[in-house]
């Protein structure tokens, strides 16, 4: 009896979470240019145009692109953070990763008009560099805490180890720890790469005039009416987040990047 | 002792980088964000260097204290719900078996890094009259004819809780994924129905991790920018909104700074008295 109510309202929720998704794939593929659901003859005319018209090549690339640098600007500064917090315990190294936490932590309108008063104080505005490096400050929090979970899981025996034989920091840190930490590595920039490409406020703020990224292209022509095309760019978007996370899921150990485990039940 | 120093000079040289680039780009914005929240708005989009409070005195107009009001409502609403739904949501998720639990745990997560315009856009669909829920309640004879549920409250309401309920249960499943089994399975073994089990055992037990996820969660609400704009009406529009309508189009920034730090205050101000709480528990434990 329980097991079927709590069945339930498993499925119940899975449905509510999954139903907006069913729709826009359903929209998508509509042949008429109209909002119609259920859906009226079948194409896939407007996944064509994401690729086949400059109006959305445009900001697919300029989001792809960014996404790619600034996961990177992410993880480059995560990781040294994270390896000297867990190598040498330092206050300061807490003190900072503390304070990498905060970007995300805030309401991101926050953090955006921080960007924005800065690049204009800065006089440096407008720019893909401005909004790359914002996206990669902004973003740091994801790296930091995927990769410090990876620290913590190491098993101090082999670093020690390692020491014993007569190795020093620097190879103990390219030929015992990196290669430990790699998979927490990319999973970071994957967190980071995907959460960018959907990212609106930040990159709105920063160069919202001159960039145009998917996200800010789909809400001006969402203010404009209603084209296909927009269904058809979200299901990609539903489809490269599915595909990021369905290999971190496959590669890794997602439920203990999640935090299922505390550091010392491995 | 040398070489432990020179260890730490090399800790302290790899933190450089890091500090660099946290400090120009994320220290000194929020810096400058709230010196300039003190300066006066001239004309054109530009500020001066006077000192003064205005910025501040414009929080007790009327319309701000609607708009601050409506917000930390709207966002505490959606908070609850996302919580009340997502705790027993997360603890089912944690008790699955694994094969189970990972492809919840990708859809969580897409829904999650779903940018806020695609949330607010599928709602939009999914309450608008031509291609909504309401005409699946027409065709099941339920409703004369279709209707628009969006723009309104509950729209707003329905696209933030939808926003949040992933967020939620990442949030609370740390602590349900370690929770002691043994106690769950002590308190079946003694005879307590597992609903029992949930709501005398498991719920006390998380109390100060349902709090804390609470309070992320409004947070997290209180950061919504496009929800309710897609989904409401002027109205409906929150301190997010506000902000970045007087940044942007109104360019009066020393006002949108002073509303930014406002709301950083407030945030902040409520996760740091979280996580001292929680912090004193522990001590209590």
């Amino acid at each position: 009896m329980s097991r079927i109510l709590s069945a339930l309202f498993l499925g119940a929720v899975l449905l509510f979470l999954a139903l907006p998704l069913a729709v826009i794939a359903a929209v998508s593929v509509n042949e008429k240019k109209r909002l119609l659901f259920p859906p009226v003859g079948f194409s896939f005319a407007w996944y064509g145009d994401l690729v086949g018209r400059s109006e959305w090549l445009g900001p697919v690339t300029n989001s792809l692109l960014i996404a790619v640098l600034a996961a990177a600007v992410a993880v480059s500064v995560a990781l040294p953070i994270a390896y000297v917090l867990w190598r040498h315990r330092l206050r300061y190294a807490r003190a900072l990763y503390a304070f990498g936490l905060i970007p995300f932590t805030l309401p991101p309108v926050i953090t955006a008009l921080g960007f924005m008063i800065f690049w204009n104080a800065a006089g440096w505005s407008g720019s893909m560099t401005n909004v790359v490096l914002s996206h990669g400050i902004f973003l740091v929090t994801l790296p930091l805490v995927t990769i410090s979970l990876g620290f913590e899981g190491l098993d101090r025996a082999l670093t020690e180890a390692a020491a014993t034989m007569g190795a020093d920091d620097r190879t103990i840190l390219r030929t015992v720890v990196l290669p430990l930490i790699v998979p927490y590595v990319l999973s970071g920039y994957a967190f980071a790469f995907v959460v960018s490409l959907n990212e609106y406020i930040v990159a709105f703020m920063v160069a919202g005039f001159t960039i145009e990224t998917l996200p800010i292209k789909i809400f001006n022509s969402l203010r404009y009416g209603y084209t296909p095309v927009m269904a058809a760019v979200s299901v990609v978007f539903v489809l490269v987040a599915a595909l990021v996370f369905g290999l971190i899921a496959r590669f890794g150990d997602l439920p203990r990047l999640l935090g299922a485990l505390g550091p010392r039940d491995r | 002792m040398r070489r432990e120093d020179r260890r730490a000079a090399g800790a302290a040289a790899g933190l450089a980088y890091p500090t660099v680039m946290l400090g120009t780009l994320f220290a000194i914005p929020l810096g400058i964000m709230v010196v300039i929240s003190f300066f006066r708005k001239i004309e054109g989009g530009f500020y001066e260097p006077v000192l003064t409070l205005d910025n501040y005195a414009r929080f007790f107009t009327a319309f701000f204290a609607q708009n601050l009001v409506f917000s930390l409502w709207v966002s505490a609403l959606a908070a609850s719900i996302a919580v009340a739904f997502g705790f027993p949501f997360a603890y089912l998720l944690t008790r699955l078996a694994r094969r189970w639990q990972v492809p919840i745990l990708v859809l969580l997560l897409c829904v999650l890094s779903l940018s806020e315009v695609i949330v607010g856009f599928s709602w939009s669909v999914l309450l608008s009259r031509t291609a909504g829920l309401s005409n699946v309640l027409v065709w099941l004879g339920l409703l004369e004819d279709p209707e628009a549920w969006s723009p309104s409250l509950a729209a707003v309401l329905c696209g933030l809780v939808y926003l949040a309920f992933p967020y939620t249960v990442l949030v609370l499943y740390p602590p349900l994924a370690r929770l002691d089994r043994e106690i769950v399975e002590a308190a079946r073994t003694l005879g307590a129905a597992p609903a029992t089990t949930f709501a005398t055992v498991v719920v006390p037990m998380l109390r100060p991790a349902i709090v804390a996820a609470a309070v992320l969660v409004f947070v997290f609400t209180l950061g919504a920018y496009l929800t309710p704009q897609i989904l409401g009406r002027p109205q409906h529009w929150t301190l997010s909104v506000l902000i970045t309508d007087q940044a942007v189009y109104q360019a009066n920034l020393p006002f949108a700074a002073a509303m930014a730090i406002f709301l950083a205050v407030v945030g902040l101000g409520l996760v740091a008295a979280v996580l001292v709480l929680a912090r004193k528990r522990g001590n209590a434990a």
